[in-house]
């Protein structure tokens, strides 16, 4: 079972403007959290903090098994950050050659064809369409087999079929896991968060978590859905006043 | 079209240059015509082959040296600290002296033979590799970085599999450049003293107002120029396939 995480009391101050501070919030282990809120407002800052990539002015995260995070996280960012030079299979197997590790090819084909690349393993990415790109990164993101996931609006530079084709994928492929996804999409929020959060605010703070009824991905069409999304965008219009 | 432009451009420059010669008064020592250089050539083939193999050897021999301390140099400099500390100053002084002043210490040095040659190659070199290759390294995706970060892997892993790989258009840029001044070393090392060698060729031939085998001589050493740089420019982009604009 992957553990939960707590964020207890979090602060960052960056010249001297406090970005949030004595943030506080249990992401449910095995569950996707959703991350919505103003372009600024430090969603992608206390994305960074959770992966280790940044230190926070005070506060912790902590595992709720009190074990350490740092080999249990993956990250996904906005961009698929595909090396140009190697081909999809070698760009999922990444992180086994930079470990020194010895890399397994069979697995890291078997997750290419779960995400329907199978065909195009040894094409390099820029043979590739954004959204093959971007399955070829979630791959890459599964081989690392870690119990949490972080995504940074992974999905937000694809077009709305394609991007509603790879939610579908990520929800199954990712259930189990604990996940924090940060998305601008309230659509997307709602089909693939069994919670979602609003950071807004400055100093930012957390909005009470707005749970989602029924297993993700969700239809679009899905009734607690629209009316979770409608519950949403009202919240977040109401932050951002014209 | 692209690939006859410029065969044009070279026969319409020896359309002129003979047309110079033939309506003009200029005196052949001075501007001997096309017809009496393929001649002068001509008649000493074996002559202009051995000397050719000679800065041929010199100059390819120089862009190995110089490229592979070059870049081993930017590694240096990038991996630590210390290494960056101690080596860019020599770097800096390397651009500040100019190499044509070194060419008589180096032959002193190092005889008339090739070494003298090689090393004025690669002190040429040197320089713009490093710049290159360094920048490249220096200016990896942020991105990629907090990835490889994520992934747990060490600093030699990050930059074998990531940074080195990243920065070869680069090195790409800087190996262009050096085969494009790589001659000049040569040359340069072959004025001041040589027993051998095109511009030995040049130098002889000049002193015994042989101008139309001087001519020869340049017009072959231009020749090879143009085909190493065409030749490493060619395998460069293949190489490098990858990288948009073929690693430029």
């Amino acid at each position: 079972m992957p553990p939960g995480l707590h964020l207890t009391g979090l602060s960052v101050i960056y010249d001297g403007a406090p970005v949030f501070e004595n943030l506080s919030v249990r992401l449910p282990a095995g569950k996707c959290t959703a991350l919505l809120g103003p372009s600024g407002v430090g969603k992608t800052t206390l994305l960074r903090i959770i992966a280790g990539l940044e230190a926070p002015t005070a506060g912790r995260v902590t595992a709720d098994d009190g074990e350490a995070l740092g080999h249990r996280i993956a990250y996904m960012a906005q961009q698929d950050l595909l090396l140009p030079w190697a081909s999809a299979l070698q760009n999922v197997m990444l992180g086994a050659k930079l470990r020194g590790d010895k890399p397994d090819p069979a697995r890291a084909q078997h997750l290419l064809a779960r995400v329907g690349l199978a065909h195009r393993a040894t094409a390099r990415p820029a043979a590739l369409s954004g959204g093959m790109r971007q399955r070829v990164a979630l791959a890459r993101t599964l081989y690392e087999d870690r119990p949490i996931v972080l995504m940074d609006e992974p999905f937000s530079a694809l077009d709305a079929i394609t991007r509603a084709r790879i939610q579908d994928l990520a929800a199954e492929l990712l259930a189990g896991r604990t996940t924090l996804l940060i998305t601008h999409d309230p659509l997307e929020a709602c089909r693939l968060g069994h919670q979602l959060l609003v950071l807004s605010g400055a100093p930012a703070t957390l909005s009470a978590p707005i749970i989602v009824p029924g297993p993700p991905p969700r239809a679009p069409d899905n009734e607690a859905l629209l009316h979770t999304q409608g519950q949403l965008m009202r919240a977040l219009t109401a932050l951002n006043p014209p | 079209m692209n690939a006859a432009r410029p065969l044009i451009t070279l026969a319409v420059f020896i359309a002129i240059w003979w047309a110079v010669t033939s309506f003009t008064a200029i005196p052949p020592f001075m501007l001997p015509s096309p017809q009496s250089v393929v001649a002068a050539a001509l008649a000493q083939p074996g002559y202009l082959f051995t000397n050719t193999l000679t800065t041929l050897t010199e100059i390819l021999a120089g862009l190995i040296l110089g490229t592979t301390l070059g870049a081993l140099a930017a590694l240096a400099i990038t991996a630590s600290a210390t290494a960056q500390r101690w080596l860019m100053p020599i770097l800096v002084l390397s651009q500040s002296i100019p190499v044509f002043a070194l060419a008589p210490l180096l032959v002193l040095w190092c005889g008339f033979g090739l070494s003298s040659k090689i090393l004025m190659a690669s002190l040429i070199i040197f320089f713009p590799v490093t710049a290159n290759f360094s920048d490249g390294l220096r200016r990896t995706t942020p991105a990629w970085l907090d990835l490889a970060c994520t992934m747990n892997a060490s600093k030699t892993a990050t930059l074998r599999h990531i940074r080195i790989p990243a920065a070869l258009p680069a090195l790409a840029s800087g190996i262009r450049v050096a085969t494009a001044i790589a001659p000049i070393g040569a040359i340069i090392g072959e004025w001041v003293g040589a027993s051998s060698g095109l511009g030995y060729v040049m130098i002889s031939a000049n002193a015994r107002i042989q101008t139309s085998l001087m001519f020869a001589a340049l017009a072959i050493l231009a020749t090879m120029a143009i085909t190493l740089y065409a030749t490493a420019d060619h395998t460069l982009r293949r190489w490098l396939a990858w990288a948009p604009e073929g690693g430029a």
